[in-house]
């Protein structure tokens, strides 16, 4: 049995996982070379839109490059054009010329610029909202934290999860996007651009990710008080681990077999955590919270503000608001602390 | 440029159409001849009229100051209080800079950080930016056009303390930590169900400053058009007042949607009207479009003044005209027509089809083209003439640097692909405050380097300048350059703090060292601003610029000019000469206050012929209480106190009217008065010569456009949800609604053929005609409500936008009922009279639009629904 002298001490806020920073940037050699090798290391982030990993991402990033080396030019012969009538005083133009430069510059060249940009620009529309070859994933904006369900080809059930969602490689995926009480934004830089989540509405978008990897996305639409806490993982796996990986998902709870464990599910079923949360193979059916099924295999907690750890997990049940302010969830602090690490023993145990 | 030979006008001379209606018009010679422009001036005359102008236009003194409404004073105290709001907001965000600096810091709570963005972007943009332009063009405008205040000095004062009383209530909200946190552009659902004070102290608190300001707009638009001087035609006005035109006409056409969003906003807040609730038929999107619409034109009201300062500074760095005049004017206008277009791509990751996002980017793109033109213009001016590297170019030059950054990053996020990945990132923080502070920081620093030996006969430090320059420059670019790479590698905005592995941490830190740099720049300017800086210069126009403000000689002349000049160049002071000595002399129109009342000489809108001398308004309380009592019915909503909020806006219409029927349209004297050089103008118009006339028409413009925003929603309705009205709705009730137009088209009838009437000399006739319009319109807006009044507006979007509507004709009525009992009661009082009936005209003009606005509501509520 655990003590209280077990119990975690003031947690350490950090990411789910310290994130490895992938290797790999060999798309960007299509890429201008303006762009030097060290900003290429700058660019490099496990939530970077510059670091793609996904065919939708990576066209956006090209698009980036092309435009920004274009504006780096047009910048400098507008300013050196400044520059040069002050600093070299040269002669007088007559305001004939300089109405020519008006049109010239004015007009006629962004003109031009804008109708060659705009083509490039809306032609890759289509392809990044091109209907998905399958797997339908539904994800819902709830305050804080992101609600998952996926619905494989031909599914009538879905399966549902939590601030974590797994992406098969090499295969376009349909998302839909819903949202309860506000609105919030569906963003995962590595592998695509935003799409917001808006009540009342369903909003889609797709994505198709190149190669294997772990990314973090986040809200990115302003949402409340814990708006900075509504972070999520992604998972892209090779379509054979993809397909274990839903199986695992879609079987029930696997429950630790320890003595603490099995005093943290009674404790959680006790206090009426079921009444939120669903736990699929126990009484625990709740739907107001994420589902925590599997919560002991997920890489983050409490959409990114926590890891799945002992300790994390307790202080979370203590006092949710004290690591997420507004947090919906009430604090437990009135438990025993014993059984508040029986109770997190038992979800980290939750494979 | 000159006029055709002079003429005789009045007698037997064709009179203008807008002029048809007139008892008196101009008479004599108009233009000046040589002779008369020669002629010696008796100089004990001109002392005599000096000293009588002088008395007629000083500041009250002591304490009475505070009374005072001239455009240099209000101008003075507007801009200076802008400027405090300015350095809060700046404040605001050096703590979330700090708090920034590192990850996981603990340094304010996530709900104190919310507020503080809310409020710095909410600050920036409504008690900074806006107000700013405002208060310099009112400081300014008159000196341009060489008249001596504006229209309306009134209501500049009264717009002031409006923006003052709104400023500190809803800074002050922070203090009680109590300040709304939803984000400058308030999205619901996250606003609507917000149980605290702080998004109704948002809504309401700014709603009363949106009013302020369209109030300043309208002033503006109509110093523009009509109180120019005789002979400076429309396309002769300097490139600063055009642009003072285009963003006034963008305020009024911007802010009133955001009004008609913060009407159904607070009706859903106070009174749980559904407007925005997904599950009883609203849709959050719609306050996203109606917020947007302002939204967008908003960058451009903040960046055109900028370039119109940049416009009277570069010509003074090239010692020669702008090269390109008209091709700057057509793009300012241009950039204001496009930037309505626009709003949408704000909106690229709602969900939108294709085809908008195309359209849109397009759109959005097109922008470039009139500023390019813009921007191009200078530098051709700047070619063609012999650049002096004054101060304030260097700041326009940094301004330009910055600013075309910005708006290359501009180019980039309106292509809807790639906002896709910048949008609500820090990639959209650094573009937005690249095109802010190019397009609106570093102008206005630069201008008032410009213009301060304009307004206090003094100069401020070259060197200070200087400093003040490249620390600001340079934090600039160190705090925001970095923020483009931070939002590409994930980084959203309005988030309190972030995880320290995910690589933002460097960046970070960088671009907070730069926001200390800022502020270090900022503060030197502030300094060198407020700094004592001996004794008042004799130059009067310290950088050689032709427009005529240079000839003034504020501060120790309120009267603006001595003498209203006849203006025939775009630039007097360099090409028409001894323009300023005689104008010193009293030598051209109204040099002398007989009667020892303010005025100003109204010309006609486009050829700027004289029309008219204005009596305006000087020093009085009563603008303070009506600011006031205002403030009071709109604060007291925010805490559900309705009673005295009914009181204060009774109290507050109270003060209005007092001050109008003491100070406006006062019968004259003698209805025509002698102001010089052979020319005789009328001393009382009414109608389209009157600048009250102009102010009625251009407040309702705002009006309408706020009441179809209002039919906007409705129909945005419709058009989205397939279930708008609900297929088994009730409806309002279509015997009401009928009368409601019959009676509504009865009152304004009646108010028509009264002024007629008037004008024929039949007052009892007229009275009755009034008397009978106000009971009608009772009897309308009566019927409009009760035609609704079995529908519960709470259960459904449907009904509830049909009360929305009714409400706001029926609020319409109230003031056409007011306006007519005016009327009325000038004819009993002897204020109105069948040769002076300006009032009658104004209400007709009024009661013009309520039509229209009746007729509309009444077809929305009544017909439209039982035809869908």
């Amino acid at each position: 049995m655990l003590s209280a002298q077990d119990l975690p001490q003031p947690f350490d806020r950090k990411l789910a996982h310290a994130l490895p920073l992938r290797p790999g940037t060999d798309h960007l050699k299509a890429a201008p070379a303006l762009a030097a090798f060290g900003f290429l290391t700058a660019c490099v982030g496990p939530q970077s839109a510059l670091d793609p990993a996904g065919r939708d991402a990576e066209t956006l990033a090209d698009l980036f490059f092309w435009l920004v080396a274009g504006a780096v030019v047009l910048w400098v012969l507008m300013n050196g054009l400044m520059f040069y009538a002050w600093r070299a005083k040269p002669r007088p133009i007559s305001p004939k010329t300089g109405r020519w430069l008006i049109f010239g510059g004015g007009i006629v060249f962004p003109t031009v610029v804008l109708a060659g940009l705009l083509s490039y620009g809306l032609s890759v529309i289509p392809d990044q909202r091109a209907p998905g070859e399958g797997l339908r994933v539904e994800i819902t904006g709830e305050q804080w934290w992101f609600r998952v369900a996926y619905w494989p080809e031909g599914a009538t059930e879905p399966i549902h999860s939590a601030n974590e969602v797994v992406f098969p490689v090499g295969q376009r995926s349909e998302l839909t996007l819903k949202a309860d009480q506000v609105i919030h934004s569906f963003w995962l830089p590595s592998l695509a651009g935003k799409t917001d989540m808006i009540p009342g509405r369903v909003n889609r978008m797709s994505l198709e990710p190149t190669e294997p990897g772990e990314f973090r996305g986040q809200c990115a639409e302003y949402c409340g008080e814990s708006h900075a806490w509504m972070a999520f993982t992604a998972l892209t796996l090779m379509p054979e681990e993809f397909d274990a990986f839903l199986q695992d998902l879609a079987a029930p709870a696997v429950p630790p077999d320890t003595e603490v464990g099995q005093a943290g599910r009674t404790a959680f079923m006790a206090h009426g955590c079921g009444g939120c949360h669903t736990i699929r193979g126990t009484p625990a059916r709740g739907n107001v919270g994420p589902d925590l099924t599997h919560v002991g295999s997920r890489l983050n907690l409490a959409a990114g503000a926590l890891d799945v750890t002992v300790p994390d997990l307790a202080a979370w049940i203590t006092d949710p608001k004290a690591i997420k302010a507004g947090a919906k969830m009430p604090a437990y602090d009135h438990l025993d602390p014993d059984e508040i690490v029986a109770m997190a023993v038992y979800l980290e145990g939750l494979k | 440029m000159t006029d055709a030979t002079p003429s005789r006008i009045g007698e037997g001379y064709r009179r203008a159409d807008l002029e048809k209606h007139e008892v008196h018009v101009a008479e004599g010679i108009y233009p000046p001849t040589e002779e008369m422009l020669t002629a010696p001036i008796d100089p004990e005359l001109a002392d005599a009229q000096k000293e009588r102008l002088l008395a007629v236009w000083n500041d009250p003194p002591g304490w009475r100051y505070w009374s005072a409404v001239n455009n240099s004073e209000v101008g003075l105290w507007y801009s200076l209080t802008a400027f405090a709001f300015m350095l809060i907001a700046g404040c605001l965000a050096l703590v979330m800079r700090l708090q920034l600096a590192i990850p996981d810091n603990d340094l304010i709570s996530a709900d104190r950080f919310n507020q503080f963005f809310t409020m710095h972007g909410s600050a920036m943009m409504f008690l900074f930016a806006v107000p700013m332009f405002e208060a310099i063009s009112i400081l300014l405008l008159p000196a341009f056009l060489g008249a001596r205040d504006m229209p309306f000095p009134r209501l500049s004062a009264y717009g002031y303390w409006s923006f003052l009383i709104g400023g500190i209530f809803v800074m002050g909200s922070l203090l009680f930590d109590a300040g709304p946190a939803g984000g400058w552009f308030m999205y619901p659902p996250l606003t609507t169900i917000d149980q605290g004070v702080g998004p109704d102290i948002w809504l309401l608190g700014l709603s009363f400053i949106e009013v302020a300001s369209i109030a300043a707009a309208v002033e503006l638009i109509v110093g523009t058009i009509k109180c120019r001087p005789p002979g400076m035609r429309i396309n002769l006005m300097p490139l600063y007042a055009w642009y003072v035109l285009v963003v006034g006409a963008m305020i009024l056409f911007a802010f009133p949607p955001l009004i008609a969003g913060d009407f159904l906003f607070e009706l859903q807040r106070s009174f749980d009207w559904p407007f925005f609730d997904p599950e009883r038929g609203g849709d959050p999107l719609l306050w996203q479009h109606l917020f947007w619409i302002f939204g967008h034109p908003e960058v451009y009201i903040i960046f055109l003044p900028s370039i119109a300062v940049a416009a009277m500074v570069v010509p003074a760095a090239a010692q020669r005209p702008m090269v390109g005049y008209n091709w700057i004017v057509l793009s300012a206008v241009g950039t204001g027509f496009l930037s309505f277009g626009l709003w949408v791509h704000h909106m690229f990751t709602t969900g939108l089809p294709s085809i908008s996002l195309g359209f849109f980017s397009a759109a959005s793109e097109a922008v470039v083209i009139p500023t390019g033109v813009q921007l191009f213009a200078f530098v051709a001016t700047l070619l063609a003439g012999r650049v002096k590297m004054i101060l304030p170019m260097l700041w326009i030059a940094g301004a330009l640097a910055i600013f075309t950054a910005g708006g290359l990053t501009g180019v980039m996020v309106a292509l809807a692909p790639f906002d896709w990945q910048a949008h609500d990132s820090y990639f959209v923080v650094a573009h937005l405050h690249y095109t802010l502070f190019g397009g609106m920081v570093f102008p206005l620093i630069g201008g008032v380097y410009f213009f301060y030996p304009f307004i206090r006969k003094q100069m401020m430090s070259e060197r200070l300048g200087r400093i003040s320059f490249w620390l600001t420059f340079v934090g600039f670019n160190i705090c925001f350059l970095p923020m483009h790479l931070t939002g590409l590698k994930g980084m959203p905005r309005r988030v309190y703090t972030y995880p320290g592995d995910v690589g933002w941490d460097t960046l970070n830190m960088i671009s907070t060292v730069g926001a200390f740099v800022i502020a270090a720049g900022i503060a030197v300017f502030a300094w060198d601003l407020v700094r004592p800086k001996g004794k008042l210069m004799e130059d009067r126009n310290p950088w050689n610029e032709g427009s005529l403000m240079w000839s003034h000689r504020i501060p120790d002349h309120y009267w603006g000019v001595r003498s209203i000049p006849y203006v025939t160049s775009r630039n007097p002071l360099w090409d028409q000469p001894g323009i300023v000595e005689r104008m010193d002399q009293g030598g051209y129109y109204l040099p002398d206050a007989q009667e020892g009342l303010r005025e100003t000489i109204i010309t006609s809108a486009i050829d700027a012929r004289p029309q008219h001398v204005t009596r305006v308004t000087g020093p009085a309380w009563c603008t303070m209480w009506a600011a006031f009592f205002t403030g009071g019915a709109f604060i007291f909503p925010t805490f559900h106190w309705y009673p005295p909020a009914v009181i204060s806006a009774v109290l507050a219409v109270a003060c209005v009217i007092y001050w109008l029927w003491t100070s406006t349209a006062r019968i004259p004297e003698n209805p025509m008065k002698d102001v010089n050089l052979g020319l005789r103008l009328p001393t009382y118009v009414s109608g389209p010569s009157a600048p009250g006339w102009w102010g009625v028409f251009i407040t309702m413009l705002g009006d309408m456009t706020a009441f179809a925003s209002l039919i906007f929603g409705y129909f945005f309705y419709w058009t989205v949800h397939p279930n708008f009205p609900p297929p088994l709705a009730d409806h309002a009730n279509g015997a009401w609604v009928a009368l409601s137009a019959l009676c509504y088209a009865a009152a304004w009838g009646a108010t028509r053929v009264a002024r007629p009437i008037n004008r024929s000399g039949a007052v009892v006739m007229a009275q009755v005609l009034l008397s009978a319009g106000i009971v009608l319109a009772i009897a309308g807006a009566a019927a409009i409500m009760l035609s609704v009044a079995a529908l519960d507006p709470t259960s459904h979007v449907y009904p509830a936008i049909l009360w929305a509507i009714a409400v706001w004709t029926a609020v319409h009525t109230i003031v056409g009922i007011i306006m007519q009992g005016y009327c009325l009661a000038g004819t009993i009082f002897g204020k109105v009279m069948p040769e002076y009936d300006a009032p009658i005209w104004n209400t007709v003009l009024f009661w013009h639009f309520l039509l229209i606005t009746a007729l509309v509501s009444t077809a929305v509520v009544g017909l439209v629904p039982r035809m869908m």
